[in-house]
């Protein structure tokens, strides 16, 4: 369903600007307009999916065959760590905080976030975050994993890791500031007239990140500020050789990075619930519940961490208490889904790509759900840690979910962020490519593990190529995937039909300025006067009014 | 054609619920099961499996039925209705989950226990004597093999570092023989693992007789590794300054893979071995022929894993001058290897063999 406006720029009038405009260069500027700094954090994003996206394909491409010919092994271990790291810091990370910032102050009338400077200065820290990282490869690549395990870690190059580290802390405090300022914003910058549970759950899902963020990160700075004396200086707070426990490590790091799934997945928690009710026409079912249980989900999502360390040094008490909360996690999250699956039931469903995307994202993060609820059993969990059972399990959540989850938001609100409508055509030709792929990858995966794969190797058991051909065929579906997508992108961005301001018709704030909005993001701040989601009581979205283009320059393109 | 919707539910009920069950039993995913343990978890797994696959059914399903039964016709502007929600029913998937779950936790922990995981269950927290602590991942009392007392245990022929943990006494069910736990010490190093059993053998391989509990301590001499047998279902990480501990007992004779499944570096991917389970009378002749070889000066430790590509023989067998060693970092490694610079390669008469001479 495409709304499309027959407004056009009488070419004899005197053009008048909308107070929309944008020069492209401004993308490229430290700016502190958020609308400005969520598209810079988008493309930048993107531009680093694309990075780990290559990286993966050589990976399938090597693991093709068993034995380790089309890159060395350590070159492998080298583009395992990149891609890994690369897809979660530079890519879901940044995604999520582009969405973030760009809708959060127009999803609650604010002219601004709270700390505009800070924003400008938190996205300016990705790209040599990004640039660090990848130069590294260049010289001496990090080969530990994203996790970065010592005592391996500090073996296997002092520079590679040195940089690996550097560009974690620059993206963590990046990430920290990004948090502290969707937090406050959220709880101080509303309109007057909305109150917490007028919000979009968007917003109650970026309080959930936000606090995630705030809480865990710190620790894996730490974790690493010591690794790094470990590596530099040569203590010995990890190193065993001097003393150290290498599990301590592993505590650290993952009493930040299993919240930080959490903050990979809870953006798209959000952005999917406001989807999902727009384009079924339809209430969210159980508002309250799935906004109340982000706040669960972050709060449990802090207490389940050792689930990753089933198989280190970790007592039989440790074990079954994380156990116990990690299989709990799995009933706020149940919520959600239920609630969205819900939402469709006796909807009207419009297939839009935005839709297609969220149905994707149900799919596949049902899958990855109940892979992690089996991963929880500790007796189960022995037998595939570690393997390519886990690697199918993650993806499943980080690339079904997360990713399917930005590829939604993207449809859905390009009309917004770039006023032009992004065609609908080859937007479902990439989800069924991308779905297809998705699957053909990930799904041979789980039995791979099961059977007895191992991950993170470069040469593998002749008995096991069979399903990884498979996989690297479906990993090739999914790189010409993304094809389509940029194309259509770029080409809509430019010379895509002229959005209207709410061509969704829906209720949610962001929808009542111009597309795209006003530098100042509302001429006049919008007062609440429905839910975000009162579809089906004959509240109807106001049209644009006519004069408002009939004088108006169309806005420049931006990018 | 107009069938009651209770009719069409219960319908769809028992087709879930038989296609689930059937799933469960048949999804043909795991390796055969070699041991005692890995027919627990199959227990376990299988029962997710038809769980999971029943609510993989049903929330699949409802998605694919609401994308056909409710699409938006072409130029409907109209709203869905107004539905905000259903408070019983969101109970219902709130608390259906959650005794699911629980029932989950309950079973594994069962299971968990059945395998010996709280078996010793103190030790962690027990003073550690030795300069390591030891750490429990297995100790199976199942079957008509039950599991030794701990006390028992302390009495058994175990490194004097375990007999600290085995005085925490911990929730073991008593009545296996004493001494009938065979123990053998297994290090990992990049990228072999070398076995030491009791009567003095090392070897890269592992050999064990069927139905017997046997004991493996773990511990690792550079960085971390895993000591994984997939058809055995047990894996536990080699840390190294901390031994760890994994006891099992094998069901089925045969050859098994070992796998690494902790990344050490690599090659990494070719840190394998395999696990040969005998018959208690196989397993004494390869005992005896072993002990008899080396009475005869045989040093050797037998079957290594090749050299990756990269690096000479006597790179890669350098690592093994002296496998049990306590080096726990390639600094204390190269330590090592400055002692034996008088090394030539004449000295490695079995390089291509890959065994190697030990001790020194
Ligand atoms: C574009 C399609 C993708 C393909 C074909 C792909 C493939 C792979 C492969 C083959 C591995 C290595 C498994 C191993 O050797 O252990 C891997 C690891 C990983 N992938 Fe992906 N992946 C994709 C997308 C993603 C996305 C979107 C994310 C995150 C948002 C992601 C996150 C990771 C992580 C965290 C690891 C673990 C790295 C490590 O073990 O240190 N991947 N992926
Ligand atoms: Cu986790
Ligand atoms: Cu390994």
């Amino acid at each position: 369903m495409t709304v499309t406006t027959a407004a056009k720029t009488p070419a004899s009038d005197v053009p008048m600007l909308l107070g929309n405009e944008r020069k492209w260069t401004d993308y490229f500027t430290f700016c502190t307009d958020h609308k400005v700094i969520g598209i810079q954090y988008l493309v930048t994003a993107f531009f680093f999916y694309l990075v780990g996206g290559s990286l993966a394909t050589v990976m399938r491409t090597e693991l093709a065959t068993p034995a380790p010919d089309i890159v060395t092994p350590d070159v492998y271990n080298g583009l395992l760590t990149l891609h890994g790291t690369v897809m979660l810091f530079l890519w879901i990370v940044p995604a999520g905080a582009g969405l973030a910032n760009y809708l959060i102050p127009l999803m609650i009338g604010a002219r601004d976030m709270a700390f505009p400077r800070l924003n400008a200065i938190a996205f300016w820290m990705i790209p040599p975050s990004g640039l660090l990282l990848i130069g590294s490869f260049f010289f001496e690549p990090p080969t530990a994993g994203w996790t970065s395990y010592p005592p391996l870690s500090l073996t296997t190059g002092m520079l590679g890791e040195g940089i690996w580290i550097m560009s974690i802390l620059i993206g963590g405090t990046a990430s920290i500031l990004g948090g502290l300022n969707f937090l406050v914003t959220i709880l101080k910058m509303r309109v007057p007239s909305m109150s917490l549970t007028d919000m979009p759950l968007f917003c109650w899902a970026m309080i959930a990140t936000s606090l995630l963020i705030l809480i865990s990160t710190p620790v894996l700075a730490g974790a690493l500020i010591l690794l790094a004396f470990d590596l530099f200086a040569g203590t010995a707070f990890f190193n065993p050789t001097g003393g150290g426990n290498p599990v301590v490590y592993q505590h650290m790091f993952w009493f930040y990075s299993h919240p930080a799934v959490y903050i990979f997945v809870l953006p798209l928690f959000g952005a999917i619930s406001e989807v999902v009710s727009v384009h079924a026409r339809k209430p969210i079912f159980g508002y309250r519940a799935i906004a109340y249980s982000s706040i669960v989900i972050s709060f449990l999502g802090l207490i389940v961490w050792a689930h990753h360390m089933f198989t280190s040094g970790t007592p039989p008490w440790l074990r079954m208490f994380f156990m116990i909360t990690t299989m709990v996690i799995a009933v706020p999250t149940g919520i959600k889904v239920f609630g969205w699956v819900a939402t469709l039931w006796r909807g009207k469903i419009a297939f839009t790509s935005a839709m297609l995307f969220a149905m994707g994202f149900i799919a596949l993060f049902l899958i990855g759900g109940i892979s992690g609820v089996m991963l929880a059993a500790v007796p189960f969990d022995i037998h595939v840690h570690d393997t390519y059972f886990v690697v199918a399990h993650f993806h499943y959540v980080l690339f079904g979910a997360s990713v399917f989850g930005v590829f939604m938001a993207v449809y859905h609100w390009f009309p917004k962020m770039t006023g032009h409508m992004i065609n609908e055509f080859w937007g479902r030709v990439h989800f069924a490519l991308t779905f297809v792929g998705m699957n053909l990858t990930f799904m041979p995966m789980h039995e791979l593990g099961l059977m007895g794969m191992n991950r993170r190797i470069a040469l593998y058991d002749p008995q096991f190529t069979d399903l990884n051909v498979l996989a690297t065929i479906g990993s090739y579906i999914m790189a010409v995937s993304t094809i389509p997508f940029l194309i259509n992108a770029a080409w809509s961005w430019r010379y895509g039909p002229k959005a209207p301001a709410n061509p969704w018709r829906a209720l949610t704030m962001e929808w009542r300025t111009l597309s795209p909005p006003h530098i100042e993001n509302f001429e006049e701040l919008p007062v609440l006067t429905t839910g975000p989601y009162d579809y089906g009581l004959g509240y109807i979205a106001e049209e644009d009014p006519a004069e408002l283009y009939e004088h108006a320059v169309p806005a420049p393109v931006a990018g | 054609m107009n069938i009651p919707s209770s009719i069409v539910t219960l319908l769809v009920g028992i087709f879930v619920t038989l296609a689930s069950l059937w799933y469960g039993q048949n999804h043909g995913l795991m390796p055969v099961a070699a041991s005692a343990e890995a027919e627990l978890v199959d227990g376990l797994f299988n029962t997710m499996m038809t769980i999971g696959f029943g609510l993989f059914l049903l929330v699949e399903g409802a998605l694919v039925v609401a994308a056909v039964r409710f699409r938006r016709k072409e130029g409907d502007m109209g709203d869905g209705e107004h539905l905000e929600g259903n408070i019983p029913l969101e109970i219902v998937w709130t608390a259906i989950p959650a005794v699911v779950v629980l029932g989950i936790s309950i079973y594994s922990f069962d299971i968990y226990t059945r395998m010996g995981g709280l078996d010793l269950m103190n030790h962690n927290m027990a003073p550690a004597e030795a300069s390591s602590s030891v750490q429990v991942a297995y100790a199976p009392g199942e079957g008509d093999m039950p599991l030794m007392t701990n006390a028992a245990n302390a009495t058994a022929e175990v490194p004097a570092i375990l007999v600290a943990d085995a005085t925490a006494g911990m929730g073991a069910i008593p009545g296996t023989a004493v001494g009938s736990l065979l123990s053998i010490d297994v290090k990992g190093l990049q990228y072999a693992f070398i076995f030491s059993y009791p009567n003095g053998i090392i070897d890269g391989e592992l050999h064990i007789p069927v139905s017997q509990p046997v004991e493996l301590n773990l511990g690792a001499q550079d960085v971390l590794h895993a000591f994984w047998l997939p058809e055995f279902r047990i894996k536990q990480d080699m840390i190294p300054g901390q031994d760890t501990r994994l006891v099992f007992t094998a069901i089925r004779e045969g050859t098994y893979p070992v796998v690494c499944a902790e990344l050490c570096g690599p090659y990494h991917g070719g840190m394998r071995t395999q696990i040969i389970v005998e018959s208690p009378e196989e397993y004494q002749t390869w005992v005896d022929s072993r002990l008899t070889a080396m009475a005869a000066g045989d040093r050797t430790i037998a079957n290594l894993p090749k050299a990756p590509a990269d690096r000479s023989e006597l790179e890669y067998l350098n690592n093994f001058v002296e496998p049990m060693q306590l080096a726990i970092a390639p600094e204390s490694l190269a330590e090592l290897q400055t002692h034996h610079t008088d090394y030539s390669p004449a000295d490695y008469p079995h390089a291509e063999h890959h065994s190697l001479e030990m001790g020194s």
